[in-house]
């Protein structure tokens, strides 16, 4: 319970910290906006409306995708040069119930993505942004969030004893753009892409959000793949983090930045 | 003499104190990998949208992502300094501040040039995308005009830097702008005309337009007007962003928050 609670709370508190962070709203606004654009541009001024639709949500994930990936280590850094990061590890609670509700908060800020890119796709352009269904929508948005928070719990774990693992990181924020599908369909990829791309919960959470916004199929098996990630993510999060803390802990590198 | 000790000497050791932490653990994701796959992004983008060609994203986004170098090192010059609270000392050198920034700035066009040419192999090796052996040469010019001119921007970007806090949000932003009007991914010609007067006055775009040509087979002399353009729009960016250096610098002086923005 009071595991839970700790969590609760350091993820609230980590959410309304970020939230103030002008350079996570900047990736988590600006970025989404930029690549709308683009895509609006690119898929012919706009004349489908379905691929709109879909470069709009699209946009939004790789908003949330690009916090993960770029806002999770700068945040692991921020902590180990302000010296912070040592006092979290010698804390009574497991360092994974702090780390957890981090990413997980860092991933919650992308809701402000997704608004950002369809609210933008809708007022300058005049797309209609109307979804098919709402409920798996809503329960798509948190679900998917989570999973991604996860996956970015599970790289962080690395952040903790690399010091560079922070541009390793970055590299990552193209790569999963590309192959999740998120502005293309993943069709266009080479064949040997597609199981890469399952490892990965922005493939899952971009389908169910495509599904719940135009109808095309059932949402709810995207949904409830999100969610069997998120538990491989978290279990496989928690050994790595034992593996690299340990490592940290024996060549007294976790302070060095 | 001095000042150019200050230029080559100065400018190099200073490259080398600020970038020490560069180890290839950062260098190679950030700078050679990266690049690559923003190329690929848009290369899938353009085969499935049917718009251009894999050659015009190759070079498009080759010649762009060069402004990472150009753009963050430029700034970081002056934040770095600041962040290792050396910016003070420097400033109150008698040094002439024209050798002191130019002297800053060629190694990051340096290496601004070298990523975009590196981003450019690996994207054409990767992708198949061939490449007449007359056109290696005019595009390694073109690739170093565009680094040099994106760097001129870096310099009014450094200057902003004196009294903005967020530089990494301000950089961003740029960054995310050429990539929309510099016409790496989007023809200039499908932007509204507003758009398009902007793109004509930004570096890269015409730095793009010759690379494209040159790579198609045109040769030097064809795309001498381009390259002329953006020079000048270099030239005219980094006389601005020297003039904004010094007024910035004198404004951090007199409000005293050269160290603290």
């Amino acid at each position: 319970m009071r595991l839970a609670r700790s969590m609760a709370v350091g993820w609230a508190l980590h959410f309304k910290q970020e939230s103030r962070n002008p350079f996570f709203l900047w990736i988590v606004i600006c970025t989404p906006l930029i690549y709308a654009t683009m895509a609006y541009f690119l898929f012919r001024g706009g004349t489908d409306g379905d691929k709109l639709v879909g470069a709009a949500v699209g946009t939004g994930m790789m908003g949330i995708w690009s916090l993960t990936t770029t806002a999770a280590a700068a945040a692991l850094q921020w902590r180990r040069r302000s010296g912070i990061l040592e006092l979290l590890v010698a804390a009574p609670l497991p360092f994974w119930a702090i780390l957890a509700p981090i990413t997980i908060a860092i991933s919650a800020l992308g809701i402000y993505s997704l608004l950002a890119s369809m609210l933008y796709t809708r007022l300058l352009y005049g797309v209609s942004l109307e979804i098919e269904d709402w409920l798996a929508f809503a329960v798509a948005v948190p679900v998917g969030i989570l999973a991604i928070g996860l996956l970015g719990f599970m790289l962080g774990a690395a952040f903790v004893r690399f010091r560079a693992a922070w541009a390793v990181g970055n590299l990552f924020e193209f790569p999963v753009w590309t192959i999740c599908g998120l502005l293309i369909p993943i069709a266009v990829l080479p064949a040997w892409v597609e199981p890469v791309a399952w490892v990965f919960a922005p493939t899952w959470g971009m389908n169910a959000l495509r599904d719940a916004a135009l109808g095309d199929g059932s949402p709810w098996d995207d949904i409830a793949m999100c969610a069997a990630l998120s538990v491989v993510y978290g279990g496989l999060g928690v050994i790595l983090l034992r593996v690299f803390l340990g490592s940290a802990r024996r060549r007294g590198t976790l302070a060095l930045s | 003499m001095t000042s150019l000790r200050i230029f080559a000497i100065g400018g190099l050791m200073s490259f080398r104190a600020l970038f020490g932490f560069m180890s290839p653990w950062i260098y190679i994701p950030t700078l050679v990998v990266t690049p690559l796959f923003q190329i690929l992004l848009f290369v899938f983008i353009g085969r499935s949208a049917g718009v251009e060609s894999d050659t015009f994203y190759v070079v498009g986004n080759a010649i762009q992502y060069s402004s990472v170098p150009c753009l963050f090192a430029m700034t970081f010059t002056i934040a770095g300094e600041r962040f290792n609270q050396t910016l003070g000392p420097v400033l109150v050198s008698p040094a002439g501040r024209l050798p002191l920034f130019l002297g800053r700035s060629l190694p990051v066009i340096v290496n601004g040039a070298f990523v975009g040419a590196l981003s450019f192999t690996l994207g054409s090796l990767v992708l198949g995308v061939t490449v007449p052996a007359s056109a290696v040469a005019p595009l390694a010019l073109v690739i170093v005009l565009a680094s040099a001119s994106c760097t001129g921007l870096g310099l009014v970007l450094a200057g902003i830097g004196l009294r903005v806090r967020e530089q990494a949000v301000m950089l961003n932003i740029v960054f995310g702008l050429l990539l929309i009007f510099t016409g790496a991914n989007v023809p200039i010609e499908q932007l509204p005309e507003w758009m398009e007067a902007i793109s004509r006055l930004l570096p890269f775009t015409h730095a793009i337009e010759a690379g494209r040509e040159v790579v198609a087979g045109s040769g030097l002399g064809d795309v001498s007007g381009l390259l002329l353009r953006e020079l000048a729009i270099g030239v005219v960016y980094a006389v601005l962003g020297y003039r904004f250096l010094r007024f910035m610098e004198r404004q951090g002086r007199i409000h005293a928050t050269l160290e603290r923005a």
